[in-house]
C-alpha cells in the first residue's frame, strides 16, 4: 500500500547518507582565477607534495559569498586568486586565517602591503594594472581616433562606444572608480565618471565582459584589467591595449587561508609553494599575463610592461575598506548612475 | 477495508516499527565518510568506533545521551500489534509515539550542533555541552521516516481521510519533506532582509531597503530608467502572454491540422528546452548582435549604422520566448488531446460549425491549460537568469540583481533577500490571478463512459495563421540552432571562421589503452556527473510531483491551499536564492549535504517538482471522478486505484515531468553554481567557466553535445513511457488532410 511512498522516501533517505569525505594530506582549494590556471596549480601541487587537492573554480565574489555562508562550518581551506578587494574584506570580517609564510622576503613591496593592510590574513599573488582596450576593426569602421589617455573617452565622438562594468556588481568597476578617485581627486574623479556615463553603451554585470564583447565586435572600447584585455589580443580577437597616459590603479589578485580550514597544515604548505617562483612560473603556461608576487618569477612576454605603466600608489587599506567602498558606490549611485545618457 | 481491519496487524506497520528498529540499533546513526555506495564503516570498528555506531550502541557506551528518549517512542508502538485498529487507543498510542518520536530527533538535531550548544539559552539551563555532533545518517534518516510514518498511521487510524493509510502517509511525507527542503532553507535565507549590519532584527532595514528606486523607479517614461521590479514583472507578461499563444498554435496544428510534418515540428518544439543556458544568447548575438550577420546584412541593404537593438529587453524577450515556448507547448499538448472529442462532436450534431465548435466548446475546455501554461511562462521568464545576463544590456531584472547582490561587489544579502521576496510576491499573484481565472468550472472530459471519437479539424480560419506562426517560429528556432552547431565547428567565433572538429576533440576524446578506455577529453569528469544526477533526480522528481498532484485534485483535507503554495513556491524563487539558502541551511547539522552530489539532487527535486505537479493537476482535472470512484466501490483501496487507473492515464503527464526534471537537471545554472563542487562539478558550470575564459568553440561545443544527449535521453524516455492510447478511433490524419 505505502509502497510507492515509502520507496520514493527511501533512496532520498539513502542519498542523504552519502557523504563528502574529510581524510588526511588532503587540500580543498578555493580557486578564483581562470579555469585552467586553477587546474594547473592543483595538478602541479599534487605532483610536487602527493597531496590530494580537491579544487572548486568560482568567482571571486561567489566564493567570497560562500565562505561567508559556510562560515561555521568551513569547507574550503585555502582560496587562491581573484582580485584583493573580497580577500580583504573576508579578512575584515575574520572568515579567513593570520599566517606569516617564511616565503613573504621573497616579494615584492606591493604584495607584502597587501597582506600587512589586511593583518597577514591575505597574501598579494600576482597583480594587474587597469586600463582599457579597443577593438581596431570597430575603431577604423566607425572612423574614430585612437584613444591613450583617460580623459580622451570623454570625447563626445566616442558616444555609444565605450562600456564599463557596473561598479555595484563587480570588483573591476570599482577599482576603476576608485582609481580615478585616486587619479584626480574626489570631485573631478566624479566630474570625469559623470562625463564618462554619457559615452557609456551598457554598465556590464562581471568586469570582464567589456573586452569579451570588443572581442566579438560587439562594443568598440572596454575598460578592464589590462591583462584580460591582453589575453583578447592573444585569442586573435582585434584588441589593442591602451596604458592610460594619466596613470592608473591596479589589483592585487590574493591568496587567503580560511579560518577554521580542516587541512590547516596541507594550506600552510600551498600558500608557501604559490608564493615559489615555480608555483608563479606556472602562469605562463596558461596565458595569465598578470604580474607575480615573487621577484624571482618570471613575467609573459606578452604581458603589460609594468615599467612603462605610470601606476599610482592606490590605497589598498582604505579603498579596499567596506565603509569607503559604501560610500564611494552610494555617491556613484546618486550622482552617477540616475543622470540620463 | 472491513476485513483488514479484523486482521491482528497491519504488514506496514509492522514494517515500519521494524525499520525504526533498524535504524537505531543497526546502521551508523551519523554520516559515515565517503558517500553513498562506500561501505568501508562495515570493517572499520562498526559497531563501536563513535563514527560508525548505531544510536543504540552509542547509548550502551554511555554516550550521546540526548538520544536515548527516543527509545521510549521506540517501544510504544509495539503496544499496539494486538490491538484492532478500531481500538481508540490504536491511534493514540501511535500518535503519541511517532509524534515524540519525530519532534524530539528535530528538536535534538537543532539543539546540539558540531560546536556543542546551538543556542544561548540551552548552555544558560544546562551548561556547556562537552560533546558535539554532526549530521543525520543512514539510522536517523530512517528512524525519522519510521516515526514519520506511524504518526499518519496513527492519524489515519482517527478517521481522516476516511481511514486512508496512504493518502494520509503521502500528505504527510510530502509536507515533511517540502518543509524540509523549501520552507526552511528559504526562510532562513529571508530573515537575512531583516537584519542589519550589526546583526540585530530590525524591521526599518527592510523598507530601506525595499522603498529603493533601482527597484520601483519610473524613469523609462520621461527617459531614464526604470526599476528592476517593473522591469520584470513586464517581461514576465508578455513572455507569458507570447509563449502560451505559440505554445498554443504547436499545439494545435498537431493535433487539430493536416499539417504532413508532425512529428519533426514537435522534436523541434523540444528543441529550446533542452538547451544549455548562455547558448541561445551566444547564437542570437552571432545572429542580431552589433556585428551579427543579420544586423550587418540590413546595415548594408539601407545603408544605415548598425544599432546595439538587441541588448536589453528585445534580446531577452527573443531568447525567453525561445526557451519557454516548448514548456507551454507541452503543458498545452495534453490539454489539447484530452479535450473529449465527444464534446466536439455533440456541438457539431447540434449543427455548430467548426468556428462555432472551436470557439465555445474546445477553447474554453483548454483553460486550464492555458492558465498552467501562461503562470508557468511567467515564472520561468522572473526566474530566468542566463539569458538577461547575456543579452540584458541595461535592462536590469530581478533574478540578475538578486545574482550580483550576493556575488557582486556590493555582498548584500539582505538586498537579495528584498528583492527576492518582491519576486515571489508577484510570482505567487499570478498564481492566484490564474486560479481565480478558473474559477470553479469543471473541465472534466474524459470519464468512464464510451469516448471514441476523433478531434475535429480547426476552422480554415483558424488554421491558417496559426500554422503560419508556428511555422514561421519554427523557422527561426532552426535558424538559431544552425548557428549554433556552426559555431561549434569554427576554430575561433566571428573572427577565424575556418572549420575545424578540435574543440570536440578537446572535450570528449578518449584513449584506448591496455586497461580499457581512457576518457582523456577535459569535459568528461562533468559530464558523467551531469548524467548521474540527473537520471537519479528525474524519476524521484516524477514520483513526488505526481503523488503532489494526485492529493491536490483528488483528496480533500485542510490546509490543502496552504499545502498547494507550498509545493509551488520553490519554482517561483530564484535559482539564486535557492543556491545559497541551501549553503545557509544545509551546512550545518542535522541535514549536512553541502559539497556532495545529494545536494543537488535534492535541489533538482524541489525545483523541477512544480512542473510535475502542474502537468499532473492540468492532466487529473480532466479524468472524471467517477473512475476513481468505481474502482473503489469494486474494493480497490486508493493506492491501487492511483497505480492501476490514475498512473495510466497519465503517461502525457508523466513523460512531461520525467523528460522536463532530467532535462532542467542537466541545464540549470543559477542554483547550480553556488551548490557544485570540487568531486561533483556539472556540465554547465563548467560550460559558463569556458565562456568566461573566451573559450567559445569549446563550451558551444560541449553544449551541443549535451542537445544530442538530451535528444537520444528524451526519445528514449518516450519509447519507455509510451504513449497514451485514451480509447479513441484512430486520428484521421490518412483520411483528411
Amino acid at each position: 500500500m505505502k509502497k510507492f511512498t515509502s520507496t520514493a522516501l527511501g533512496s532520498l533517505v539513502a542519498l542523504a547518507a552519502s557523504m563528502s569525505a574529510a581524510q588526511a594530506d588532503k587540500l580543498t582549494l578555493y580557486c578564483s582565477a581562470q579555469e585552467d590556471w586553477c587546474q594547473l596549480m592543483a595538478r602541479s601541487f599534487e605532483d610536487a607534495t602527493g597531496i590530494d587537492v580537491n579544487m572548486t573554480r568560482k568567482s571571486s565574489g561567489e566564493t567570497f559569498a560562500q565562505i561567508r555562508a559556510e562560515s561555521s562550518n568551513p569547507k574550503g581551506d585555502v582560496w587562491w586568486g581573484g582580485t584583493g578587494d573580497p580577500h580583504l574584506q573576508a579578512a575584515e570580517e575574520g572568515l579567513t586565517m593570520e599566517y606569516v609564510s617564511p616565503m613573504r622576503d621573497q616579494l615584492h613591496d606591493w604584495a607584502i602591503s597587501q597582506a600587512e593592510s589586511a593583518d597577514n590574513r591575505t597574501i598579494g599573488i600576482y597583480s594587474g594594472a587597469l586600463g582599457y582596450g579597443y577593438n581596431a576593426d570597430l575603431l577604423a569602421a566607425n572612423n574614430l581616433p585612437e584613444p591613450a589617455c583617460w580623459k580622451d573617452l570623454l570625447k563626445p565622438e566616442y558616444k555609444g562606444h565605450v562600456q564599463m562594468a557596473n561598479p555595484n556588481s563587480s570588483g573591476t568597476a570599482y577599482t576603476t572608480l576608485a582609481s580615478m578617485v585616486q587619479i584626480f581627486g574626489e570631485d573631478e574623479g566624479f566630474d570625469f565618471m559623470k562625463g564618462l556615463h554619457s559615452n557609456i553603451n551598457q554598465y556590464t554585470k562581471s568586469g570582464s565582459a567589456p573586452i569579451k564583447a570588443a572581442g566579438r565586435g560587439e562594443n568598440t572600447i572596454g575598460i578592464v584589467f589590462m591583462h584580460d584585455a591582453v589575453k583578447q589580443a592573444v585569442s586573435g580577437f582585434p584588441i589593442k591595449v591602451v596604458a592610460p597616459c594619466e596613470g592608473t590603479g591596479y589589483e592585487i589578485g590574493s591568496m587567503s587561508i580560511i579560518e577554521g580550514a580542516r587541512n590547516e597544515e596541507e594550506a600552510k604548505k600551498f600558500y608557501d609553494w604559490a608564493l615559489s617562483p615555480e608555483a608563479q612560473n606556472l602562469a605562463l603556461q596558461v596565458n595569465a599575463f598578470q604580474v607575480p608576487s615573487n621577484k624571482g618569477a618570471e613575467t609573459s612576454e606578452s604581458a603589460p610592461d609594468m615599467s612603462q605603466i605610470k601606476l599610482i600608489d592606490y590605497d589598498f587599506k582604505k579603498y579596499g575598506s567596506s565603509d569607503e567602498r559604501k560610500r564611494l558606490l552610494q555617491k556613484w549611485d546618486e550622482e552617477v548612475s540616475v543622470l540620463p545618457q | 477495508m472491513t476485513e483488514k481491519t479484523t486482521k491482528a496487524t497491519h504488514p506496514v506497520l509492522v514494517f515500519w516499527i521494524i525499520a525504526g528498529w533498524v535504524g537505531f540499533c543497526l546502521l551508523p546513526w551519523y554520516m559515515v565518510d565517503g558517500g553513498l555506495w562506500s561501505f568501508e564503516w562495515l570493517l572499520d570498528g562498526y559497531p563501536f568506533d563513535e563514527d560508525y555506531a548505531p544510536a543504540a550502541f552509542l547509548i550502551g557506551q554511555g554516550e550521546k545521551l540526548w538520544l536515548a528518549p527516543l527509545l521510549i517512542a521506540l517501544l510504544l508502538p509495539l503496544l499496539v500489534l494486538r490491538r484492532a485498529k478500531s481500538d481508540p487507543l490504536y491511534a493514540r498510542i501511535l500518535i503519541l509515539s511517532g509524534a515524540l518520536g519525530f519532534g524530539w530527533l528535530i528538536a535534538q538535531g537543532f539543539s546540539i550542533g558540531i560546536r556543542g550548544f546551538n543556542f544561548d539559552w540551552l548552555e544558560a539551563l544546562f551548561g556547556e555541552l562537552e560533546d558535539r555532533q554532526f549530521g543525520m545518517g543512514y539510522g536517523a534518516m530512517i528512524c525519522a521516516s519510521s516515526f514519520l510514518f506511524l504518526l499518519t498511521q496513527g492519524v489515519a487510524a482517527r478517521g481522516a481521510i476516511n481511514g486512508d493509510v496512504f493518502v494520509v502517509s503521502a500528505i504527510g511525507g510530502v509536507i515533511t519533506i517540502v518543509t524540509a527542503f523549501v520552507f526552511f532553507p528559504i526562510a532562513k535565507m529571508l530573515f537575512a532582509a531583516f537584519v542589519t549590519e550589526e546583526g540585530a532584527y530590525s524591521i526599518a532595514v527592510f523598507f530601506s531597503k525595499f522603498f529603493d528606486d533601482r527597484l520601483w523607479g519610473l524613469g523609462c517614461f520621461w527617459g531614464a530608467r526604470c526599476g528592476a521590479a517593473w522591469n520584470s514583472l513586464f517581461l514576465a507578461i508578455l513572455v507569458g502572454f507570447i509563449t502560451t499563444a505559440l505554445g498554443l498554435c504547436f499545439a494545435l496544428v498537431v493535433t487539430r491540422s493536416g499539417f504532413r510534418y508532425k512529428r519533426a515540428l514537435r522534436a523541434l518544439t523540444v528543441l529550446p528546452i533542452i538547451t544549455p543556458p548562455f547558448v541561445i544568447g551566444l547564437a542570437l548575438i552571432l545572429l542580431f548582435g552589433l556585428s551579427g550577420s543579420v544586423t550587418q546584412f540590413f546595415a548594408e541593404l539601407f545603408g544605415t549604422q548598425p544599432t546595439r537593438w538587441l541588448y536589453g529587453m528585445p534580446g531577452v524577450l527573443i531568447a525567453q520566448t525561445l526557451a519557454f515556448t516548448p514548456i507551454a507547448f507541452l503543458v498545452l499538448i495534453g490539454v489539447v488531446e484530452g479535450v473529449s472529442p465527444s464534446m466536439e462532436e455533440a456541438a457539431q450534431t447540434l449543427r455548430a460549425n467548426r468556428w462555432q465548435t472551436f470557439k465555445t466548446v474546445s477553447l474554453p475546455l483548454m483553460r486550464p491549460g492555458l492558465a498552467n501554461a501562461f503562470l508557468l511562462g511567467f515564472i520561468e521568464s522572473m526566474a530566468d537568469f542566463g539569458n538577461p545576463l547575456v543579452l540584458g544590456g541595461n535592462f536590469d531584472v530581478l533574478s540578475t540583481e538578486i545574482f550580483f547582490a550576493i556575488v557582486g561587489a556590493q555582498y548584500d544579502q539582505g538586498r537579495a533577500a528584498v528583492l527576492a521576496m518582491v519576486l515571489l510576491f508577484f510570482t505567487l499573484s499570478a498564481f492566484y490571478a490564474q486560479r481565480a481565472w478558473l474559477g470553479k468550472k469543471s473541465y472534466t472530459t474524459v470519464t468512464g463512459k464510451g469516448d471514441a471519437g476523433v478531434h475535429p479539424l480547426m476552422p480554415t480560419g483558424l488554421s491558417i495563421p496559426v500554422l503560419t506562426v508556428a511555422l514561421g517560429w519554427a523557422a527561426f528556432t532552426i535558424v538559431v540552432y544552425a548557428m549554433i552547431v556552426y559555431g561549434s565547428v569554427v576554430e575561433l567565433w566571428g573572427v577565424n571562421n575556418s572549420l575545424t572538429f578540435k574543440h570536440y576533440v578537446t572535450a570528449f576524446s578518449v584513449r584506448f589503452e591496455a586497461e580499457g578506455i581512457r576518457w582523456t577529453g577535459a569535459a568528461w569528469d562533468s559530464f558523467w556527473t551531469t548524467i548521474t544526477i540527473a537520471a537519479i533526480a528525474a524519476p524521484l522528481t516524477a514520483a513526488v510531483g505526481l503523488v503532489t498532484a494526485y492529493l491536490l485534485t483528488r483528496q480533500s483535507f485542510a490546509g490543502k491551499d496552504a499545502f498547494e503554495f507550498g509545493t509551488m513556491l520553490s519554482f517561483a524563487i530564484p535559482g539564486t536564492v535557492i543556491g545559497v539558502s541551501y549553503i545557509l541551511a544545509f551546512n550545518v547539522p542535522p541535514i549536512e549535504i553541502t559539497g556532495t552530489g545529494v545536494i543537488l539532487v535534492v535541489s533538482f527535486i524541489f525545483r523541477n517538482m512544480p512542473v510535475g505537479v502542474r502537468a499532473g493537476i492540468a492532466s487529473m482535472s480532466q479524468l472524471d471522478r467517477s473512475l476513481d470512484e468505481s474502482s473503489l466501490t469494486l474494493g480497490a483501496n486508493s493506492w491501487q486505484t492511483f497505480r492501476r487507473i490514475i498512473l495510466p492515464l497519465l503517461r502525457p503527464a508523466i513523460l512531461a515531468a520525467l523528460v522536463y526534471s532530467f532535462v532542467r537537471a542537466m541545464t540549470a545554472i543559477s542554483a547550480v553554481i553556488f551548490l557544485v563542487s570540487a568531486e561533483y562539478d556539472m556540465a554547465t558550470s563548467y560550460i559558463i567557466g569556458r565562456v568566461e575564459n573566451n573559450d567559445y568553440g569549446l563550451a558551444i561545443a560541449y553544449s551541443t553535445t549535451l542537445i544530442f544527449v538530451m535528444l537520444s535521453v528524451v526519445a528514449l524516455m518516450q519509447l519507455i513511457v509510451g504513449r497514451t492510447k485514451i480509447g479513441r478511433r484512430m486520428t484521421q490524419s490518412r483520411t483528411n488532410v
